[in-house]
Order: structure tokens, then sequence, then C-alpha cells
């Protein structure tokens, strides 16, 4: 069992994010880090090619500046080997865009399944997952919280409004993991090491074969009209409970007549 | 705008509420809206559909055991191949409603514009407002490109008001066959059993988040939600440690809801949990530490331990009723 895993290295999100003020796309300068939202699907496919007894796991990501602190992190957990995606013209590219990008290196692969997430934590589309199953001419299965594999298909609990379905899907195909699906470990000493002299291929749009107006900010059609902070709530009243509290939450219930 | 389509999930035939949200916008801006629905009881939805502004409903008829995304995406790639793109297709930020959207966008090479919580006419085109950042930035935006636009709209972004539209014309579309992408089947439904209102339905919802310190103490948050006639919720972090089930989630990838008022106990007030309760029209936090960011959003902020400060709440409101 082959897994590859597509993962977003993202600025850190505990810092500032923000947007270029020009070309309104996020500001990716400095260190980026693995997407935490990612490292669901690399825990759940070091999980899978264990229990399938064999294969390895490809980490596919598409950043800038080549950069690849993100992808140590995978490796470092246990992915065999990483490729990777930069090139100048994939600035400003939107999910339609990745995923034509993610969809041309997932064929160089040619794995038994992908993985990714449900959304990414810094641009939270979703969509890029099910348009890279599109594009590959694959079935996929969203919201996975429960994710099984035999040599032929893929058994999956996928969330819905009231519960969750059990779905099945031969592979190859893409399934998105939430966050709940397992706990991803964390890289071992040992495991930092070695990721170190893990192979990241490195690729560019054309090494893909794919034309630069059909991704990149190019491909985008959408033009940013403003950015404007959205409307604060403000503070009310905060107390300190000295054993009374209640009593305040009672009379603010009161008066607003839910009690 | 001349023609609008909207993505109208139905169950048993019954629309759900964003897709009545979605008409309400729809027939704000354009003459013709239409409906794109499917599965067993979508006849019966289309009556409520034309109520709600759809003047025509396109039937895409019982998808059986498939998942809804590859055939229905064909569906609509066809319907616009026989009768010309509608200016935008709206559909609302839904598990299958995302499926549809992103099959439909790589069908047809077109982006999808995603995160909208609201629209606006300007010059003949819609422009969108996207929640970025957690929801602490808005972002307006025009789709550039050749219709249809793509645009997927969380819930709660618009109200949903019947306009006392009659009986709309049912048209009934072929669900292609799409091979291969049409692999995975539906092998068994759960549902988890619930009572009371529905979460993003009720007026009162009150929210455990990981404060509480582990699983039984999520009880206080139900008995308080159930005295209060209230819905209980959660944050994401107590649903991922399986200490409840996800359809108790608020915020950006939960459900979103706009109560009288929200109890929030333990919950540190993350911007993806905010962004899906902010709407509420009153905010209660309960939460030991006062720099707790959900502080900074509530109308009566508590600092104090949920242990202590829930079970004297519930007896007095017991003792209240
Ligand atoms: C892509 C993405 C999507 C996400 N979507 C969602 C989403 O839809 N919904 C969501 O909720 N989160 C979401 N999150 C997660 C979010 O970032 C936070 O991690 C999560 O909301 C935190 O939950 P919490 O407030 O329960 O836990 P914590 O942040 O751990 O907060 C616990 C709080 O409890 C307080 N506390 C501890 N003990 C007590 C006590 N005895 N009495 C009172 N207070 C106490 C603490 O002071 C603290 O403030 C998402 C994250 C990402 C990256
Ligand atoms: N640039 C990227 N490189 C690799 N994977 C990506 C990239 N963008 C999105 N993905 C995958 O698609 C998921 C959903 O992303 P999004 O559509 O941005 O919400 C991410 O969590 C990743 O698994």
């Amino acid at each position: 069992m082959n897994v590859a895993v597509c993962v977003k290295q993202i600025p850190d999100p505990a810092g500032e994010l923000a947007l270029d003020p020009s070309t309104h796309t996020l500001v990716r300068e400095g260190k980026l880090i693995l997407d935490d939202s990612d490292s669901y699907g690399v825990e759940m496919a070091l999980q899978l090619v264990e229990a399938a007894g064999g294969g390895e796991v490809t980490l596919v990501s598409m950043a800038p500046n080549n950069e690849t602190s993100g992808l140590r992190t995978a490796l470092a957990m246990g992915a065999a080997k990483a490729v990777l995606i930069s090139d100048e013209a994939l600035a400003g590219s939107d999910a339609l865009g990745t995923a034509k990008v993610l969809a041309a290196a997932v064929s160089r692969i040619q794995p038994d399944l992908v993985l990714a997430a449900t959304e990414s934590t810094d641009g939270y589309t979703g969509t890029t997952p099910v348009q890279l199953a599109e594009l590959l001419g694959w079935p996929a299965v969203t919201f996975a919280k429960k994710v099984e594999v035999s040599p032929d298909s893929v058994t999956v609990q996928r969330q819905t409004e009231a519960g969750y379905d059990e779905v099945v899907s031969p592979l190859p195909a893409v399934v998105t993991v939430t966050a709940g699906v397992v706990e991803p470990r964390y890289p071992s000493f040992k495991g930092i090491m070695a990721a170190r002299s893990k192979p990241v291929e490195e690729l560019t749009v054309a090494d893909l074969g794919l034309e630069a107006s059909a991704v990149g900010a190019a491909g985008a059609r959408q033009e940013v009209i403003s950015v404007q902070a959205a409307e604060e709530r403000k503070a009310g009243e905060i107390v300190t409970d000295e054993g009374d509290a209640h009593q305040r939450i009672v009379a603010y219930l009161e008066q607003i007549k839910v009690l | 705008m001349d023609r609008i389509w909207v993505l109208a999930e139905q169950r048993d035939g019954e629309p759900s509420t964003v897709a009545l949200e979605l008409l309400a916008a729809a027939r704000s801006f354009a003459g013709t809206v239409g409906a794109v629905t499917w599965g067993s009881g979508a006849a019966e939805a289309a009556a409520t559909l034309g109520e709600h502004g759809a003047t025509k409903v396109y039937d895409a008829g019982d998808v059986g055991d498939s998942l809804p995304g590859p055939r229905v995406a064909a569906a609509i790639a066809a319907l616009i191949e026989a009768e010309g793109a509608p200016d935008a297709l709206l559909v609302g930020q839904t598990y299958d409603g995302r499926d549809v959207a992103g099959r439909l966008s790589a069908r047809l090479d077109r982006p999808v514009l995603t995160n909208i919580v609201g629209l606006s006419a300007e010059d003949g085109a819609l422009v969108s407002e996207h929640a970025i950042f957690g929801g602490t930035q808005v972002l307006k935006a025009r789709f550039t490109g050749e219709s249809p636009g793509i645009f997927l709209i969380r819930a709660k972004s618009f109200a949903a008001e019947p306009a006392g539209g009659g009986a709309p014309e049912v048209a009934s579309i072929e669900l292609p066959d799409t091979g291969a992408t049409d692999g995975a089947k539906v092998k068994g439904r759960h549902e988890e059993e619930r009572s009371g209102p529905q979460l993003d339905e009720a007026a009162v919802v009150v929210s455990g988040g990981r404060g509480l310190g582990s699983a039984e103490h999520y009880a206080l948050v139900e008995e308080l939600a159930g005295l209060l006639h209230g819905a209980p919720g959660a944050s994401r972090a107590i649903v991922d440690a399986g200490w409840v089930p996800y359809s108790h989630q608020v915020g950006q990838t939960g459900k979103t809801v706009k109560p009288t008022v929200y109890i929030a106990c333990g919950i540190s007030g993350a911007t993806q949990h905010m962004v899906g309760m902010k709407g509420a029209k009153n905010i209660i936090a309960i939460n030991k530490d006062e720099s707790a960011p959900i502080f900074t959003i509530a109308d009566l902020g508590v600092v104090g331990d949920v242990h202590t400060v829930l079970p004297k709440l519930i007896e007095a409101i017991k003792a209240h009723q």
C-alpha cells in the first residue's frame, strides 16, 4: 500500500497573518511550518501502510521558495520521501490551480491512496482535495473520521449532519481526514535526524508539463475589491466569581427574557 | 443579473435551511431563480422551493448509494451544456455542497469562491464577502471569469423567508454515469439519537470546551441546555477528544449558530470557534482565565471555575422554575 499525503506548508498561525496589500494574497515570507491539519493525514498514512504490511508514504506539497521545513517535520514523523513543487509562476494560485499542480504530481507518484485534510488552517477552502480527485478521475470520500484499507478498497466512516455514513471506495481514491481521526505522533530525535537525509524531489511547473497560465494568479479569476476588519463585538461586563456569579447569570437571563 | 441557480439539498421532501437562505439571496439579485435538487422526496421539496422563490426546479432524481458529488456535478455540467450557464451557482458550504462545488469546478475549469458570508450586486455583477483569517477580516471580491461563478456560502449568511411564490416548473434532469469517480458507495447510514431543538436552530445554546476537564462533566452542559430548552454545543477540542459527537461542534468546521443567548463554558475562544457563534444576540462566557479571548466578545463574562459555577447555576435555575 503506497499512500501519498498532500501536506500544506503554511506561515505559523500563532503569528500575525497578513495579506500583501497589492496582490491580496497571503504573505508567505519566512519559515513555513507543517499545517497542523495535515499532521493527521501523515499519521493516518503511516498507520495504514503499517497495517497493510508494506509500502511507503510519500508527501506532496506545493510551496513557495523551495520551502521544506514543514516537509521535514512530516518526514521526521516517518514518511519516506517528498515531492515539492515550487515555482514563481505558482504565486497567487487558488484551490483549483493548486489541485492541478497536485494532480500532476500525484500522477507521477501513482499511489494507491491520496490523503489530505478536510481543510487547511490558512486558506480553509476545503475544495482542493475534491478538485484533485476530479482531475485525476478518481472517487473521493471527504470528512473521514475512521479509515481502513484492504488491498483494493478503502472503508471510511464519513461524518454527516446526523451521524456518519459507512462508505467503501475502490482504490485509487482520495480521502480527506478530520482532526479526530488519529492522534499524530511527535517526531522522535532519531526521526528528526533521519529526516535530514530523506529524499525531497523538487519540481517546477514545466517539469509537470503544466501551462503557467492555468495555475498561479492568472488562473484565479477573482478580483479583490477590499479587505476590512470584520465588525467586532464589544466586550461587556466581566465579573470574577466570588461564589455568587451564578446569580449574575440568572439575572442576565431574566433581563433578556430567556428566564 | 438574469439567472441564478441554487444547489438545494433536501431530505425526505424537506429542503435544507441553507438552501432556503440561498433562495432568499438569489431572488433579490436575479429575475429567474432555478433550484437544482436530488434524492427521493425531491418532488415534494419542489413546492417549498417554489414558495421560497425558485421558479424552476431541476430534479436529478435519486442518487441511490452514490455520494452526490460526482454525479450531481455532472448533471449540472450537462444542464449548463443544454441550457447555457446561469450567472451564478450558489451552494451552501455543507459536506455534500462542497463536494459538488469542487467536482463541478474541476469539470468546468472555474474556481470556487469559498467561505462567503455576504453577497451584493455592483454594476450588474455579484460581489462576494469572504470571512478570512478565522472571520477576523472580511474580503470583498468579484468573480472575473466566464460564468457561472461558483459561490460556496456559509450557513446563516442570509435569512430564509418565504416569498409566497407559486408552484415552480419541475424538470427532470439526468444523472450521468461518471464511471470511476462514482466508485465510492454508501453501505450504511448511522444516525445519532438526539432530542431537543437542533443546534443550529435553538434559541439557547450552551457549549462546553476543554475546560470541562473530562467527558463526564459535559453532563452539566447538557443539563443546563435542557433546563433552558436549548441545545448543547461544543468546541472542536472536545469533539476531537471523542467526548461528544461531531454534530455538536460549533465553529468554522462545525455549525454556525445565532441563538438569543450562547453560553460558553470552559472554551478559550479560538477564532475558528468564534466565527461560528459571534452572531449570537447575547454571549455569556465562563472561563477561569481572565485573559481568555472569549471574554473580548462576551456580554457577560464570568471569571470562574465551571465546576463550581455550573452546578450552582443549574440549582438556581431549577429553583427559579
Ligand atoms: C482548520 C481549523 C478548523 C477549526 N475549526 C474549529 C471549529 O469549527 N470549532 C472549534 O471550536 N474549533 C475549531 N478549531 C480549533 C480551535 O483552533 C481551538 O483549538 C479549539 O476551539 C479550542 O477548544 P477549547 O476552547 O475547548 O480548548 P482550549 O483552547 O484548550 O481552551 C480551554 C479553556 O478552558 C479554560 N478552563 C480550563 N479549566 C477550566 C475550568 N475548570 N473552569 C473554567 N474554565 C476552564 C481555559 O482557561 C481555556 O481558556 C479549528 C482549528 C483549525 C486549525
Ligand atoms: N499547497 C498545497 N500543497 C499540498 N497540499 C495542499 C496544498 N493546498 C491544499 N492542500 C491539501 O488540501 C487540503 C485542503 O486545503 P484547502 O482547500 O486549502 O482547505 C490541505 O489540508 C492539504 O491536504
